[in-house]
């Protein structure tokens, strides 16, 4: 590997400090599992390394009356483990828990999953559709951002250098409200999303749809949060002419890239069978509670 | 570009050694600790011959920076085996014939260890999605679940 200098602050403003202050490029570090593979191919050629995880709260999961606070650098295998985000939020936890091998999931983090800014990351759909926010902080202070807000193409953020995420916060849940995400790949296991899509809704004690959300990975430069889906599903059971109108919509947002992994049709077609297959255990779930 | 002055347990010994900041974990154990059991397949986190378990977690000790292992507690292959007396993991991969090459062999032991540890009867496909980040390109996999299966099965008394 190149050559470069490694800081593990253990406070915020230090971490701050670091970042905007620092002569060349600085990256910020949690999990590490792409940033150490990017600076060892050479791709990213970072001259200090912030590794954020002995900051306070960076990592752990609380349970408050707003909801759950997820710290930034939580990894994946803590996330699955958490009985009551599992039972809260199944699509973020099963989002997160498809990203690498279980080594990976050992160290990979939401915040290192989204602000590596790829857009086939698995985790990114489910959290739009959950309505996750990110805290992020730098030297002007500290605020809240819809994570839809967060990545702006493949490879670029919204943030600014010296700003960084330290926690998600995921919405309480009414009663009846359940989220899912799928992901298409050629195998089981080990591999990218060739398309991702993450669906959330709350039902009434009818099983009618009073809330939902919609957001597909890989079939654009980002994740994307498709309003015209969720409004397929507003005021509706799960029958055909909703799960129709969900499908076209979730075409309807498609822009991806053709390439070794999916063709642009493949890719398209696939995210309105996903969203339609995701919607359908989102429903199910909500209804068995 | 100062060393960083590294603490840490490994295989439940106490152990210090000095680190570049960009040296990975498995630099440090192969070349400051010598202990060259953990390999470096591919060093990008999808072959998962370098596994080690730090802090109670499966982790590929390419995709952690040796600094970042200060004040943590590493397992590696090399405290697998009591002295002379081989874990049961390592007796079943002989008995079935688990290897041919071995160089991916000590990264699925720790892997099959971390699975034992925290599921001690797990079905085929439990274990099969827990070591797919482990590459073999010489077994085919299925001896490697079987020794695995079995180990569990010997190691809970049946």
């Amino acid at each position: 590997m190149p050559k470069m200098s490694y800081a593990a602050p253990a406070t915020i403003p230090e971490a701050i400090g670091l970042l905007a202050n620092a002569a060349g490029l600085a990256k910020v570090m949690s999990g590490g599992t792409d940033l150490l593979v990017q600076f060892r191919s050479g791709r990213t050629r970072p001259e200090l390394i912030v590794d954020t995880k002995k900051l306070p709260g960076i990592t752990g999961i609380r349970v408050t009356d707003d909801g759950f606070v997820i710290g930034a650098a939580t990894s994946g295998a803590e996330i699955g483990e958490c009985a009551a985000l599992v039972q809260a939020w199944p699509g973020v936890v099963e989002a997160a828990n498809l990203i690498g091998s279980t080594q990976v999931q050992g160290r990979a983090s939401l915040a290192g999953n989204l602000c590596n800014a790829s857009p086939a990351a698995d985790s990114v759909p489910a959290m739009i559709a959950a309505r996750a926010t990110c805290v992020v902080v730098g030297s002007k202070g500290r605020r809240e951002v819809p994570v839809e807000d967060i990545v702006i193409g493949p490879g670029r953020t919204s943030l600014a250098r010296d700003e960084f995420i330290i926690a998600f916060h995921l919405p309480r849940r009414p009663a009846h409200a359940a989220d899912a995400y799928l992901r298409f790949i050629p195998r089981t296991e080990m591999d990218i999303a060739v398309v991702g899509a993450g669906v959330s809704v709350t039902l009434d004690a009818a099983g009618v749809c009073t809330d939902a959300r919609v957001a597909l990975g890989a079939v654009a430069p980002t994740a994307v949060l498709v309003p015209d889906a969720a409004a397929a599903l507003i005021g509706h059971t799960l029958d055909e002419a909703a799960l129709a109108k969900l499908d076209a919509a979730a075409r309807a947002a498609c822009k991806p890239i053709d390439d070794k992994r999916g063709t642009i049709a493949f890719r398209t077609k696939v995210a309105g069978v996903l969203a339609r297959r995701a919607a359908a255990i989102a429903f199910e779930r909500a209804g068995a509670r | 570009m100062s060393k960083h002055h590294v603490t840490t347990t490994v295989n439940g010994e106490p152990a210090e050694f000095l680190c570049e900041p960009h040296h990975s974990l498995l630099d440090a154990l192969r070349d400051e600790l010598k202990l060259t059991g953990s390999k470096e397949g591919c060093g990008s986190g999808d072959c998962g011959a370098c596994s080690v378990i730090v802090d109670g977690r499966l982790v590929c000790s390419c995709l952690m920076l040796a600094v970042e292992a200060d004040g943590h507690a590493i397992e590696t292959i090399e405290g697998l085996a009591q002295g002379e007396v081989l874990h049961p993991l390592q007796r079943k991969f002989l008995e079935h014939a688990a290897l041919q090459c071995g160089f991916c062999t000590p990264g699925l032991l720790v892997a099959a260890k971390a699975l034992l540890d925290r599921n001690p009867d797990p079905t085929e496909t439990e274990a099969r999605y827990w070591l797919a980040g482990n590459l073999c390109r010489c077994t085919g996999y299925d001896k490697v679940i079987r020794a695995v299966l079995d180990a569990a099965a010997e190691m809970r008394g049946e």
